[in-house]
């Protein structure tokens, strides 16, 4: 029987333990105040914030110039927690982390394609989200109760905004590199087009200028889930039952946007969860069914309602055509980063052709660009999955930048 | 690797300008560039279908767009680059046409080299034992070789005329020896050819 948290994971279900020398080991989040009253960070939505909290974590070791320095902006549902093993997980209360490393644990550490070796790897948690970083769960100064949907809307602008404070911080005035995937990609492409002075080069994955329509109705029905949960109140449910059922839904939802036709096919077929024959009821048959129901459970122990809707949220607005007044060759003009963009042929989310849309832009300004197409049946998720595909171009890029 | 394998090589390097742009389709290791880069101060750009030369050439400091050449060049500008290189892979494409004329849009001034398939040693070879030459320049057997395409330097000829191309300059390789072409002689002795065009 196929273990349906696993079966995610596909082939990859052996983790790097945290003695490995192919870990970074154990890890604790870190947290810094980056806007305060005298301070605030300023929103695109036109409000203000403060204070502000970011959690990060650091892999490997600046070096003496800070030159070496790599920054993974995580996607929707990601953490600051991109590799090792979560040291203080169980003063944080986030037993999920137990067992099981960082969510990109197979591309940053010791010998990996974001070598901690060579690179200092920084990882922070996105404005709005839940693990750690200023969100809508977080006590609003000015009530003395969780924000809830009091949190302004915030945007990829207002995330790369806060985390160049967090460079500021660190004493970082240039990155070597930004690399993320899905909205992790869409952040990087923020930061060389908004801020193309702070950082040598982007490696995106999985990702374009914008999400299309039909991933904007995807991320509609989720929200829709959520506001029509009967525990929902308004957004201010911190203090009773949580709306786990509309989060479920929406995490069911988006789990199939990251698979594929193939992907699906491979990993449950038809197949049904007890044995060879149908059992005449209703609900739990098909193991698709059941590996979606754990997905979408195992997903309410970990994330805020109210998070997602500002993140889903997020992800719909970004649109990097803005930068440049609807053209996106325009938008792409300032950035001096070099680039390399890799796009999965079963990611139907952010499917090639809009990556390819993105580098067309950046050849039309006479700007030279990388661009590869991974064979994949992973779908969305194989930024995540199919990570020792990436390494052969991904390494030598970041050796050359 | 020996100079007469890289004889458009050095020819392509010395024939493109300082500061200027190139696009080299069908990059390989990427080593052209990658020179012209180093020495002559160009912005490169790269195209290239097999992964494994994709990467290659990444490591070796040049922008790849991985794409398949017959898909023709719709992610590049008319006039985008002052020199688009096309080295011994006209022979290999589905659409030859299509793509010169791609080429043709995307350059200003365009670089092609091929083979030359009325070379006399392919002529003798097929002559005396019936069967598909193998040489330097064609080092397949007919159930593996990618390339589909093969021509004559007549037939070539041909074709700038109907489409009424400039031919700046063009070069043969004959035995180990470059020398400017003459159209008007026998190029049987060509084994090699490479042409600079404009349209």
């Amino acid at each position: 029987m196929t273990d349906p948290l696993n079966a995610h994971q596909g082939k990859s279900t052996k983790f790097d333990l945290p003695g490995s020398p192919f870990s970074v080991g154990w890890t604790r989040p870190k947290r810094v105040i980056l806007a305060d009253e005298n301070n605030p960070l300023s929103l695109e939505c036109g409000e203000c914030l403060a204070p502000v909290t970011v959690e990060y974590e650091t892999y490997g070791t600046l070096s003496p110039e800070k030159d070496n320095a790599i920054f993974i902006p995580h996607a929707l549902s990601g953490d600051a927690h991109a590799a090792g093993w979560d040291a203080d997980w169980k003063k944080d209360n986030r037993p999920w982390r137990n067992s099981k490393p960082g969510w990109w644990d197979e591309a940053i550490g010791p010998g990996k394609t974001f070598d901690t070796n060579r690179y200092f790897v920084i990882c922070a948690n996105i404005l709005g989200s839940c693990y750690g970083t200023t969100g809508p769960w977080e006590t609003n100064p000015s009530t003395g109760k969780p924000y809830a949907l009091d949190f302004p809307v915030v945007t990829v602008d207002d995330w790369v905004r806060l985390h160049i404070r967090l460079q500021d911080y660190l004493g970082i005035d240039k990155l070597l590199a930004v690399a993320g995937g899905s909205l992790g990609g869409q952040q990087a492409l923020a930061w060389a087009i908004r801020y193309p002075d702070r950082v040598r080069s982007l490696v995106i994955y999985s990702s374009s200028a914008r999400l299309s329509a039909q991933g904007l109705a995807f991320n509609a029905i989720g929200r829709h889930a959520i506001f029509n949960d009967p525990h929902f109140k308004e957004g201010n449910y911190y203090d009773f039952t949580p709306p786990g059922g509309g989060l479920e839904l929406a995490r069911m939802l988006g789990h199939i946007t990251y698979l594929s036709y193939h992907s699906m096919e491979g990993k449950f077929g038809r197949n049904f969860q007890n044995g060879s024959k149908p059992c005449y009821r209703l609900n739990k048959e098909f193991s698709v069914e059941s590996y979606l129901e754990h997905q979408g459970r195992s997903f309410v122990q970990r994330f805020d309602a109210n998070s997602y809707l500002y993140l889903s949220r997020a992800m719909d607005y970004y649109d990097a055509t803005t930068y440049g007044n609807g053209d996106l060759s325009k938008a792409c003009s300032v950035i001096k980063a070099k680039l390399l963009l890799i796009a999965y042929s079963s990611d139907w989310l952010y499917p090639p052709e809009s990556t390819r849309d993105l580098a067309k832009a950046i050849l039309a300004n006479n700007k030279p660009v990388s661009y590869i197409e991974i064979p994949s049946s992973y779908g969305h998720d194989a930024f995540l999955l199919e990570v020792a595909q990436t390494a052969p171009f991904v390494r030598p890029f970041l050796e050359r930048v | 690797m020996s100079i007469k394998n890289r004889w458009d090589h050095s020819l392509i390097f010395d024939i493109i300008a300082p500061d200027s742009s190139v696009l080299d389709l069908g990059c390989g290791d990427g080593m052209l560039l990658a020179e012209l880069i180093t020495e002559k101060n160009i912005c490169g750009q790269a195209v290239e279908a097999n992964p494994e030369y994709v990467a290659r050439a990444i490591k070796n400091g040049v922008a790849v767009y991985q794409k398949d050449l017959d898909q023709g060049l719709n992610e590049f500008n008319n006039r985008s680059f002052d020199y688009v290189v096309l080295e011994k892979t006209v022979q290999q494409l589905y659409h030859p046409l299509f793509v010169l004329r791609e080429i043709l849009r995307v350059g200003c001034t365009c670089i092609v080299s091929f083979p030359n398939f009325y070379y006399k040693e392919n002529i003798r070879q097929l002559l005396s034992s019936e069967r598909m030459p193998v040489t330097s320049a064609l080092p397949y057997k007919w159930y593996n070789t990618p390339n589909i395409h093969l021509f004559t330097l007549t037939d070539f000829m041909d074709w700038t005329r109907e489409e009424k191309i400039t031919i700046i300059s063009g070069y043969a390789a004959k035995s180990s020896t470059v020398q400017p072409l003459k159209i008007s002689e026998d190029n049987s002795e060509a084994e090699e050819l490479l042409f600079v065009l404009q349209s």
